[in-house]
């Protein structure tokens, strides 16, 4: 059984067609990137998957069923902006996810955070944006899930934070699981890619294995899309 | 290591890993690390390393023992093989590079030998 299956998913905001026709297949452990650039419909594909958004037509699996209180049990989702409260202590943001999630290893969450060097006791709002970040992806791959999925978890963070969070993801993904990883910044990421999906204009314009396209086309998947997508 | 990302990255790693089992870095009939701790080590994916993997095995330089893992191959002669295969490549590329600069094969030998 296919791990997530997108099936002719339409999305409109009143007369904008966001989405068009979009039919998706993620299989079980891979590492895929989902590519495009700025307002092609990346989040909102991504918030259709989190039952956050309805589809205007068009159906949604997760591990044959269709989205809703089950699935969320087994996707750990990181949104674009974040949706803690920024006075709340690192403490009391794991105590906050060891009652709403089951699966949920608060263990691993406050190791990981340790390397991070980070006082459990002080608040998101005085920590820098880089630390914030780092702290909510730590908390979204302490879940023990099936799918992972990333909105743009590169934005804004110096090269260094962007080496943590790569190795994050490869470190702490489930044997098994899947990372759906949105992102416009391609070359950062696609070394640890299994996949890529093209996302332009609502619609997916290509689905293919990282290798084989790079050995296709003989460049790296950043020169593939900037040449697709030239303005 | 940084990966080129112009080029299929499993090529690169098992390149890499062909260079570790010919130059006794991994020794023969020694244990290669599990296909999670290469991918964390070269930061790659684990599905990477498992056809980089498969490519060696196909090669015969490593075999699976069913549940101890993977190994490097106890044939010396075979890592010989590819030793003189890798070295020639690079004479083939040294000599392709002195052309490329004007010289001649024997002139780019006695340049080696230090007659400059």
């Amino acid at each position: 059984m296919n791990l997530l299956e997108c099936k002719n998913i339409c999305k409109d905001f009143g007369k904008k067609k966001v989405l068009k026709n979009i039919n998706l297949i993620i299989p079980k452990g891979k590492i895929i990137g989902l590519l495009g650039k700025n307002g092609t419909g990346k989040t909102t594909l991504i918030k259709l998957i989190n039952d956050l958004l309805v589809p205007t037509s068009g159906e949604i699996l997760i591990n044959g069923k269709p989205v809703g209180v089950e699935s969320k049990k087994i996707v750990s989702y990181l949104p674009e902006r974040t949706y803690l409260d920024k006075s709340m202590k690192v403490i009391d943001v794991i105590k906050y996810f060891e009652e709403f999630y089951d699966n949920f290893d608060s263990k691993k969450a406050k190791k990981l955070l340790k390397d991070l060097d980070l006082d459990l006791n002080s608040k998101l709002s005085k920590m820098s944006k880089g630390m914030q970040e780092k702290v909510q992806l730590v908390l979204v791959m302490s879940r023990r899930a099936d799918l992972y999925i990333l909105d743009e978890p590169l934005g804004g963070v110096d090269p260094a934070t962007r080496d943590y969070i790569l190795d994050t993801i490869l470190s702490n993904f489930n044997e098994g699981a899947s990372v759906i990883i949105s992102t416009h910044l391609i070359s950062d990421i696609e070394r640890i890619l299994d996949e890529v999906i093209f996302i332009d204009k609502g619609k997916i314009i290509l689905t293919s294995d990282t290798d084989t396209l790079r050995e296709k086309e003989n460049s790296s998947i950043d020169e593939i899309f900037r040449r697709m997508f030239k303005c | 290591m940084n990966f080129n990302n112009d080029r299929p990255i499993y090529i690169q790693l098992l390149e890499q890993l062909q260079v570790l089992i010919v130059s006794g870095k991994i020794n023969s009939g020694e244990r290669i690390s599990s296909v999670r701790d290469l991918a964390l080590e070269y930061k790659v994916n684990p599905n990477t390393v498992q056809k980089a993997l498969q490519e060696l095995e196909n090669l015969g330089l490593i075999y699976t023992e069913r549940t101890n893992g993977k190994f490097v191959t106890s044939d010396k002669k075979l890592i010989e093989k590819y030793k003189k295969e890798f070295a020639k490549e690079q004479v083939n590329n040294y000599f392709r590079n002195m052309n490329s600069l004007g010289f001649t094969n024997e002139e780019a030998i006695n340049y080696l030998k230090g007659d400059k």
